[in-house]
Order: structure tokens, then C-alpha cells, then sequence
């Protein structure tokens, strides 16, 4: 039983349902997967998105396993910060070259259980720390749209292997706009959950408070259906997962009667490009078209959100990466004694980005400077949790705004770390506020796809899905592409 | 507030990474470009700020204060190049010499 050309880009649900009736096999799948990846240059000869992969491992997962579940053969490619004991988990950082986990994330037994197979591990800004896949220890991933730009990031890797086709549904890892930013650079949905929704057992930590597992998908319907297998409570794996059963987010809904929308002001400034109002406009006018009503409203604390989000990010992180020092994981430089050992260890096994963040977390942790920055880093994120709280209070279901204020860029034209971390200005807020937020793609400017972020109240992924389903079907998700 | 190459010695040492000297004043000017846009933050008002902060968190309980085990996809013998007496053996340190019996 063969697959057809280009059936990966059906989309995940259909793919599942052949399986399940026998019209096309697993098996048939991996291989147009793995195909695809060499049609592409998935390699680092070319989009350089997928890090390890193992064609035969792959066929075999595909042919033992049983023909049912939601994601029944589907090919799935996970980022290199997700924990599995058949492909190796380096996040990037030459630090876990060749390191291999001995169990797998939550997320990864979900899929296979639900039938996905794992088809590749995907490239990353070292440790989630980046916006564009630039930083990673094995060379920068393209996007597949114009592989002069970045897919973005740092979960570039993951998004590029969805838009080129490799596989219908991709995860990554959100801590400020990982998943959101990628998927409006390369023309792909990308979610990132209420935090807590998904467990995080198993994911590689950057920033606690911050961290969540997102998914790509190329389609919402796609995103929806990865969520519903994902979604559920791992209390006891993962201590900060949210004791909720897995809800439901797919529907045949389009109606919007009744949804109330805001238009948050500090999401289209002035300095908002022309082209990129216009897209959103045109998607704002497509879901009035559908019966959602518009309010302007204020997030007044959002130009503080950048400032906070890389206090708190960099503090996490120094925290987190003082795991890596050459004993526990991964590679080991030998120095002066142990505490030699350690320095060399770190500051060979860690890219500049990386190093960056460590002395920027502990500058800010430690004592004189705690006060001053972390301490009022974290006042100021209750207020940016109090401005969702409120907007939500006056009867706003959902924000609509623009993901980027930009489409993708040059590979290599951003080098100021800051001018870098303004990628992340409308995305940082739903993960200070712990909020779910998701872009879809809504047009193109200059011939790149942008996409809309829908920001919803916590646990409020179904009206989410909701307003993204009448985006998609309104502008037509193709067209896009 | 900003840092000098003193300060990145110090907090590098804090963070146990190795920064060689010619590294320093690029990493004064960039981590001081990043913290000059914190500043931002003193103009916020502290009153009333921090009650706040658990109102944010509503929906969130906190599980049982209990230890749980995970279960390992392999038994730890099965990933660990050495092991004894169900201890992992690593590389003895230079710093260890004096401490006794070769492992």
C-alpha cells in the first residue's frame, strides 16, 4: 500500500481516518515523510529544521503499531527540548550533543499512544532562548517560504517542518512567543496553551513560570485536534500541570453571534506598518462577517512586558541551566579542579545567547540588584495579569492582534540582543499572564505570510479555537501559503 | 543601573561560567544595551502591587506537598555506562585524589 503524493499537507484528522479504514498505511506515510525531507533539503545542506531523525526506527514504530487513535499513523516531529528515548535531545546546545533521554515527555507518550509516530527532532535557538532559530549550536534554520529569512523562533525548526510539509502536526515550546511568532513567519497555526494544560513533564526547562508545550499545525482543525490529545491533567508527573479533564476544542461551528472581541490599542501603535494593519483589518472585517462583535480596549501595561519577560526569563533560566556543568549531563571540558571543571564545561558548552541570559539572570538574582529587578519585575507581571483580568470582566471572550509587527526576516539582520527580543513584543504578555493565545495566518506582506494572535481567558481554548476557525475559514488558510 | 567588567567577573563567577578577559567589554556594553530598557520598570508605583500578585495565580491550586515516583522508560542499569551496588560510578576528579580508594 503506497501513500499519494503530497498526502501529508490532507491534513491530520483525514490522514487518521485512512489509516484507521485502511487506505493508506503508516508505514506509507513515514516514508513520503522521509521523502519529502529529502526533496526539501530538511538537512542542514539546506532548511537545516530537523536535528536527528531515524528513518528506520521511524518505519518500525510504523509498522508495529496498532491502526487506531486520533492521530492514528500520523508523522509528528517534536523540538529538540522534548524528551525521547529513540532520537537524541540536544536543545540545540552543543552542551547535549548526543545526549539521550532514558524516558520520554508526557507529550511524546500521549502521541504515540493516540498512533502519531515521531518522524524528527526539530532544530532550535539553544535552549528556547532566541526568535529565530539563528542561535542554535548546529547552524540557523531557514524558512521554507524564502530560505533567505528566518522561520523564526525558537521554535523555528518545528514550524519549517510543518510548512515544508514533513509532517501535518509539529510541537514546540512556548516561554515568550516560541510557538506563535514561528508559525505567522512560515504561514502555519501554532498554540500555546493555558499554562498548565499540557503537561511540561519531560520538557527541557528554561523558565518555569513561563515554559508551556505549544502546537503546529497547518491547518486550526489540525492545532485543535493535536490539543484534544495533548490536553489533560499529569499531576503526578509534572507539579505545575492543571487538574482538569482534556476538554474539547474541535467544532463544525462558523457562527460567531454573540462573541465579543476586543481590539486591544497597544497592539496597533502608530509605528504598526500599513501592509500589517491591513491584514488585520481585513481578518478583523472577516469575523464581524461571521457575527463577533469589536470593542476597543486597553491593556495599559503592555509596553512593560518586554522589560518584565527578560528579568524574569533570564533569572529562571540561570536557575535551570546551573544543572548543566558537566557531571550530570551531557559533555565535560577538563579544568583547574572541579569548580575549573565546571567554568570550562559552560562557557565552552554554551552558545553567546545562552551565556548572555545565565549572567543576566544571576545580575538580576543576586544580592543588591534582587529588589530592584527581579522583585519589581514580578509586581509588575501581576499587573499585566490584571489587565487581561479586567478586559476580560467588562465582557471581552477573546483579543484579536497582530502575532509580529513584521514579517520574516534576513537570516542575519538582527544582531543587537535587544532589537532581537522586540520580536516578542505582542506575544510575552499571554505567557506573563499565563493565558492561551494562537496565530493563524492571515495574508501576506511583501509576500511573506503574517498572522492574527487571538488571546483568550485562561482555560478559554475553545472560544479560541472558535474565532480561529472563522479567521481560516473566512480568508481561506491556503491562500496563504 | 548599570554593570562593569568587575561586575560581569563577579556574577559570571556566581554563575560558574568561564569568560575569558577578551570577552568582558563586549558583554558590559551588550548586558548594559538589555538593562537600559529595564529602567522602565522604576516608574511604577510598589503600593498595593504585591496583594495583587496572588489574585493572578487564581485557578491555579496547588497540588498535595507529597513525593511521587516517576517510572523510568529503562531501569537506570540499562542507560548508565557503570554502576555499583545501585550507585552510578563516574570519573574520579582531580580534586578527589587524596580520597582514598579508586572507584
Amino acid at each position: 500500500m503506497s501513500a499519494p503524493r503530497e498526502w501529508i499537507p490532507a491534513g491530520a484528522a483525514s490522514i487518521a481516518a485512512a489509516v484507521r479504514e485502511g487506505t493508506v498505511s503508516a508505514t506509507a506515510l513515514v516514508r513520503e515523510s522521509f521523502d519529502r525531507a529529502a526533496s526539501v533539503k530538511a538537512g542542514a545542506d539546506g532548511l537545516n529544521c530537523i536535528l536527528s531523525s531515524d528513518r528506520d526506527s521511524s518505519l518500525r514504530a510504523a509498522e508495529s503499531h496498532p491502526v487506531g487513535g486520533a492521530l492514528a499513523g500520523v508523522p509528528v516531529v517534536l523540538k529538540d527540548n522534548i524528551a525521547t528515548t529513540t532520537l537524541t535531545t540536544s536543545c540545540g546546545s552543543k552542551i547535549l550533543e548526543g545526549y539521550t533521554s532514558p524516558f520520554n515527555a508526557t507529550v511524546a507518550n500521549k502521541l504515540q499512544q493516540a498512533g502519531a509516530i515521531l518522524v524528527g527532532k526539530a532544530n532550535m535557538d539553544e535552549f528556547a532562548m532566541g526568535s529565530s532559530t539563528e542561535f542554535s549550536a548546529y547552524g540557523a534554520a531557514r524558512n521554507p517560504i524564502d530560505t533567505s529569512r528566518v522561520p523564526g523562533g525558537s521554535s523555528g525548526g518545528s514550524a519549517a517542518a510543518v510548512a515544508a510539509g514533513l509532517a501535518p502536526i509539529a510541537l514546540g515550546s512556548e516561554t515568550g512567543g516560541s510557538v506563535r511568532q514561528p508559525a505567522a513567519f512560515c504561514g502555519i497555526v501554532g498554540v500555546k496553551p493555558t499554562y498548565g494544560l499540557i503537561s511540561r513533564f519531560g520538557l527541557v526547562a528554561f523558565a518555569s513560570s513561563l515554559d508551556n508545550i505549544g502546537v503546529f499545525g497547518r491547518t486550526v482543525d489540525d492545532s485543535a485536534l493535536a490539543m484534544q490529545v495533548l490536553a489533560g491533567d499529569d499531576t503526578t508527573r509534572d507539579a505545575t500541570s492543571a487538574p482538569r479533564p482534556a476538554p474539547t476544542f474541535r467544532t463544525d461551528s462558523r457562527d460567531l453571534t454573540g462573541v465579543v472581541i476586543g481590539k486591544p490599542r497597544e497592539y496597533f501603535p502608530e509605528s504598526l506598518p500599513a501592509p500589517m494593519r491591513e491584514q488585520c483589518d481585513r481578518a478583523i472585517d472577516a469575523l464581524k462577517a461571521r457575527g463577533a462583535t469589536f470593542r476597543d480596549v486597553s491593556l495599559p501595561h503592555t509596553d512593560l512586558a518586554l522589560p518584565v519577560y527578560y528579568i524574569i526569563a533570564p533569572a529562571e533560566c540561570s536557575a535551570n541551566l546551573a544543572r548543566f556543568d558537566g557531571v550530570r549531563y551531557g559533555m565535560r571540558i577538563a579544568g583547574d579542579g572541579l569548580r575549573g571543571m565546571y567554568e570550562a564545561t559552560r562557557s565552552k558548552g554554551f552558545g553567546a545567547e545562552v551565556t548572555r541570559r545565565i549572567l543576566l539572570g544571576t545580575y538580576v538574582l543576586s544580592a543588591g540588584y534582587y529588589d530592584a529587578y527581579y522583585r519589581k519585575a514580578m509586581e509588575v507581571r501581576a499587573l499585566i495579569s490584571k489587565d487581561f483580568t479586567d478586559v476580560w470582566a467588562s465582557g471581552v471572550h477573546a483579543l484579536f492582534t497582530p502575532t509580529t509587527a513584521s514579517p520574516a526576516f534576513q537570516i542575519g539582520a538582527i544582531s543587537d540582543p535587544y532589537e532581537m527580543y522586540l520580536c516578542d513584543l505582542f506575544t510575552v504578555s499571554a505567557n506573563l499572564a499565563e493565558v492561551p493565545a494562537m496565530s493563524v495566518p492571515i495574508g501576506r506582506v511583501q509576500g511573506l505570510p503574517v498572522g492574527g494572535q487571538i488571546i483568550a481567558p485562561k482555560f478559554g481554548e475553545a472560544d479560541m479555537f472558535r474565532v480561529a476557525y472563522a479567521v481560516e475559514t473566512e480568508l481561506g488558510v491556503e491562500a496563504h501559503r | 543601573m548599570a554593570v562593569s567588567k568587575d561586575d560581569v567577573r563577579h556574577i559570571a563567577g556566581l554563575a560558574r561560567v568561564g569568560v575569558p578577559e577578551e570577552r568582558l567589554d563586549g558583554l558590559v556594553t551588550e548586558l548594559n544595551g538589555i538593562l537600559k530598557h529595564m529602567d522602565a520598570l522604576e516608574r511604577v508605583p510598589n503600593t498595593g502591587i504585591a496583594e495583587q500578585a496572588d489574585a493572578a495565580r487564581a485557578g491555579m491550586p496547588l497540588g498535595a506537598d507529597e513525593r511521587s515516583s516517576v517510572p523510568l522508560e529503562r531501569p537506570r542499569d540499562q542507560f548508565a555506562p557503570l554502576m555499583r551496588d545501585g550507585f552510578f560510578l563516574v570519573p574520579r576528579l582531580a580534586t578527589h585524589d587524596d580520597a582514598g580508594e579508586q572507584s
